[in-house]
């Protein structure tokens, strides 16, 4: 019927399942993605969901990739369509000479379907009924059935996905024992009904390595762990949530004390965002690591804490998973719009510390960082991830620990330095770095206390409104947050192939998308050197940068350039020469997108010079 | 936050207590209130509850909110660490400081501004949680640093200085608390020293969520007729059921105390609150018990003192959350960390 030659690839396709949210299609389609993980082909997959409990559209997309690109990649070569609500959209998305799985129980008009893609049928519901009585198990084994169909389709080995239910189902014999029979129900109606295998297929490969399969969520909490965090204060709020949830999970298992079995945490689900920031300073300020974990609407709310922490130096972690803004924005929906909220926020002059890890690996990394740097720089730390790295799996390098690894506590003085009298001004700048000594509340009888406030006061922490007073303790801040830059990761630079004039900024999770732009733009003839940036403060290389090119794109996801306002404003560059290229309907950025719009803009500064001579 | 210096003389032969500390080692600087501000009453009366428990000053943290209140906590403990935090969210940072340390004494001073209206979430949720503190309401139902506005704690039908009359309901905090959990409840007057100084001893002894409101009249604002925060109308209306004395293992503090029966309280760390009831009928073990007797005299314009409610078992946040007996703040990585060879294995069970 097709009258386009159907798609045929090879561990390089994207399929992308249409369900409906809480019909228990989550976990059949994770299985899909780790199924073709074991095979040793990389996998990027997202889940597309609404803010809903049950009843509206899911989606859930794979992107097998040998190549490695874990990046979205744009357009669908195969639909597994289940949700009949959206059925005309899925079936548009589908890219020409694609593949349509459905439900074939019941037949569909000719006018549902597109002549240029493979229909697939299996029905389904029939087979399901015919085999399950109960209406829980109808829905929840269907799922199970169309992944059968598919390994059958896709030729997928069906011994990896049966040791795939058996580690989920490890002790529960029944429920492992009848999902393998649903497997096989759908895999053998498809080897005996359908021609398999189709255009797209899954062949075993070695590209996985020793690679890992986490959540950015997940690995950030675990990064707490590691870091020393003992105070955990948080609120619920998507995309953060899993956050404090795999705080709890991890420090159920790894911080009890092992002869009174007593925690060493503490985990309060605060009345909300102000209290949860209140608590994360309060236990901060007596020498606790804490952190809270929140997003966009979150940050707005913790504000005036956030200028409490910079202005009196408390140390702090915020670990911000960004969704689209603003106000309630939509809350399930992927962006980086916060830089400028977080960067600057707060009433009067204020700058903190931002972290913009690239995957789950350095989400741990950068976690753990986070409580060093808090307690170092005694100010609050953003660790910036999104809803794109913290709540999809991402194929990472394994997580890395150094045992011999100490917390860095930052300038405390002890009981003993205090003894030896020390002189000890709260605010007082010994070391010409900007950051001073504290100590902790109990330290001394008579030495070393001092008083903790958002007002004004002099080095010695006594309140005052002297101007010049002010104005020495505000330019302190500035030299703490020049130390800051060489503290905070520093940015990667990888450069052409061949010298350019061209460069490329990014940051966060647009990483493996621009990498797999670069290879696309090096196709069309465009060379660009670029720089991922880890952390705010920049670092002096940003600078140098800026000044080794011409022009220099600015990838990110929100409408407002939001990294590039921060560059141009902390560099006080042209911003003429920085150009912006954003990104920002919630769908995480694509390949195709970046080299779209990159290539597009370098084809049009090739006829600039016509266009000139013309006028 | 007074520009002028305490001066450092002191008497020679001031009375010391167990710890060899004199009153002056209580203090902090310079109030820099009204004359006259039933604040520096509670001050004072914190001083001497210190003094009198020996307990060493630099183990308590004191922390408070925005506001005159507020400010008061500079006034008395002057070797404490002190923690000015922002407008009526002092139970949170209180709360935290808490979590990270459970050695200390927590002294949260809050005003009705404070905790009443922004803070009234904080407030109820610091005391539903039971975090190990003594909170203390410096309560004169209006804005004083802003000039005489009403607080949502001003009895409607009282008159502002302006002669405005509060058309609002009053949010009384004890009921609240009562209702929230808090296991010692107590209420009393700025100007009643002999009835305070036992109060804010007991809470200070008392393991969980102690909340104290403090009626203070505001000298400037408050303190005129009309007010039912004012020092004659609270003198007038008083209606004490008990007064008290807190014994902690050595001899009782000698107070003169009113005729009447006498209830022994022991709490969990052993020390001892004597409770001179003046109302024999009044149960300070009975919850509900308190919570309609405050209803019923507030309806007729009666301000209830004493210790209203008290748990002697009551437990902490801490023992809710099963903490261990150090302080958080003290656990290093090698008890923290899980180290490298756990991670491996979690790498593993990643793939």
């Amino acid at each position: 019927m097709s009258d386009k030659k159907p798609i045929s690839s090879v561990n390089d396709f994207v399929v992308r399942f249409a369900n409906v949210n809480g019909s228990g299609s989550a976990s059949a389609n994770e299985m899909f993605a780790r199924a073709i993980l074991r095979h040793g082909v990389p996998v990027s997959p997202r889940n597309i969901f609404p803010s809903n409990i049950q009843g509206l559209p899911t989606w859930y997309e794979v992107r097998v990739t040998e190549d490695g690109h874990l990046g979205a990649r744009g357009g669908v070569d195969m639909m597994v369509a289940m949700n009949p609500q959206t059925w005309d959209k899925d079936v548009a998305g589908i890219e020409p000479g694609g593949y349509l799985f459905y439900d074939s129980t019941k037949p569909m008009p000719s006018t549902k379907f597109r002549d240029d893609i493979t229909v697939i049928g299996v029905p389904l519901t029939a087979i399901t009924n015919s085999t399950y009585t109960d209406p829980r198990q109808r829905q929840l084994f269907k799922n199970i059935i169309y992944l059968g169909a598919l390994s059958a389709l896709l030729e997928m080995d069906p011994k990896l996905i049966e040791q795939l239910i058996g580690e989920q189902y490890k002790g529960k014999e029944k429920l492992l024992s009848s999902n393998v029979h649903a497997l096989h129900l759908g895999r053998d109606w498809a080897l005996q009904n359908l021609k398999c295998p189709i255009g797209l297929r899954v062949k075993k490969s070695d590209k996985v390595g020793d690679r890992i399969f986490i959540e950015g969520n997940s690995a950030a909490a675990l990064g707490a762990v590691y870091g020393g965090a003992t105070v955990c204060a948080w609120y619920p709020i998507t995309p953060s949530s899993s956050v404090a949830e795999a705080f709890t999970a991890h420090c159920k298992k790894y911080r009890h004390d092992p002869e009174t079995g007593k925690a060493k945490y503490a985990i309060v689900q605060g009345e909300d965002e102000l209290a949860s920031i209140g608590i994360v300073i309060g236990a901060s300020w007596n020498g606790a690591r804490a952190f809270t974990a929140t997003s966009g609407p979150g940050i707005s709310l913790m504000t005036e804490f956030i200028g409490l922490s910079y202005f009196a130096e408390i140390p702090a972690v915020i670990m911000n998973i960004q969704r689209a803004g603003p106000s309630t924005g939509m809350p399930t929906r992927t962006q980086q719009c916060d830089i400028i909220a977080c960067a600057y926020a707060s009433h009067g002059d204020t700058k903190h510390v931002l972290l913009f890890p690239e995957d789950p690996a350095e989400a741990f990394e950068f976690a753990a960082a986070a409580f060093d740097l808090a307690e170092r720089l005694q100010t609050t730390i953003f660790l910036m991830l999104d809803l794109d790295i913290g709540m999809n799996h991402r194929l990472c390098r394994p997580l890395k620990w150094d045992d011999a690894k100490q917390y860095d506590r930052g300038k405390v003085m002890t009981e003993e330095m205090l003894e030896e009298g020390r002189d000890f001004g709260r605010y007082l700048d010994v070391d010409g770095d900007g950051i001073p000594y504290r100590t902790y509340p109990g330290t001394h009888p008579t030495k070393g206390s001092y008083f903790t406030r958002g007002t004004s006061r002099d080095r010695y922490a006594r309140y005052s409104e002297e101007g010049s007073v002010y104005a020495d303790n505000m330019q302190r801040l500035v030299r703490k947050f020049e130390t800051a830059q060489d503290l905070v990761p520093r940015p990667l630079q990888a450069n052409a192939e061949r010298p350019t004039k061209y460069g490329v900024i990014y940051f966060g999770s647009t990483s493996p998308a621009m990498d797999e732009a670069i290879s696309m733009l090096e196709a069309r003839g465009h060379q660009l050197d670029r720089l991922r940036i880890r952390a705010f403060p920049f670092h002096s290389s940003v600078a140098s940068f800026l000044a080794e090119h011409d022009f220099v794109y600015v990838v990110e996801q929100n409408r407002d350039a939001q990294l590039r306002q921060l560059i141009v404003n902390e560099n006080g560059i042209d911003p003429v020469r920085l150009v912006p290229i954003v990104h920002y309907d919630g769908s995480p950025i694509t390949a195709r997108f970046i080299a779209k719009a990159i290539g597009d803009h370098q084809d049009h500064l090739k006829v600039t010079p016509l266009r000139k001579a013309v006028s | 936050m007074t520009y002028i210096a305490k001066p450092k003389f002191h008497h020679p032969g001031l009375k010391k207590n167990d710890l060899g500390y004199t009153h002056r080692d209580y203090e902090g600087k310079i109030s820099t209130l009204c004359a006259g501000c039933g604040h520096d009453s509670i001050t004072a009366s914190i001083i001497e509850a210190c003094y009198e428990l020996s307990i060493e000053p630099h183990r308590v943290a004191k922390i408070s909110g925005i506001g005159c209140s507020s400010k008061t906590p500079d006034y008395f403990l002057g070797n404490s660490h002190g923690f000015n935090s922002v407008h009526g969210r002092m139970p949170s940072v209180l709360t935290g400081a808490n979590l990270a340390n459970r050695d200390l004494i927590y002294l949260g001073v809050s005003g009705d501004g404070d905790s009443a209206s922004i803070g009234f979430g904080q407030f109820a949720h610091s005391i539903r949680r039971g975090v190990n503190m003594t909170y203390i309401v410096e309560n004169n139902g209006v804005y004083g640093l802003t000039k005489g506005q009403f607080s949502a704690t001003a009895d409607r039908g009282s008159k502002s200085k302006k002669g405005v009359t509060n058309t609002d309901n009053a949010i009384d905090l004890v009921a609240i608390a009562l209702q929230l959990g808090a296991t010692f409840v107590a209420r009393s007057f700025s100007g009643d020293k002999t009835q305070l100084v036992p109060l804010i001893a007991a809470a200070i002894r008392h393991k969980g969520a102690s909340f104290i409101d403090v009626i203070s009249p505001c000298i400037a604002f408050n303190n005129h007729a009309g007010s039912t925060k004012s020092f004659d109308y609270v003198r007038e209306h008083n209606d004490a059921v008990n007064r008290l004395d807190v014994l902690v293992g050595r001899d009782p503090i000698a107070v003169d105390y009113a005729p009447g029966t006498v209830q022994m309280v022991e709490q969990h760390d052993g020390s001892k609150i004597a409770l001179r009831k003046i109302d024999a009928d009044y149960d300070p073990h009975d919850r509900l018990g308190a919570q309609t007797f405050l209803a019923r005299h507030a309806a007729k314009g009666q301000i209830v003192t004493g210790l209203l409610y008290v748990d002697p078992d009551a437990e902490d946040l801490h023992e809710h959350l099963d903490t261990v007996e150090t302080p958080l703040n003290t656990l290093e990585a090698d008890t923290l960390c899980p180290g490298s060879a756990v991670l491996d294995k979690i790498n593993a069970s990643l793939r």
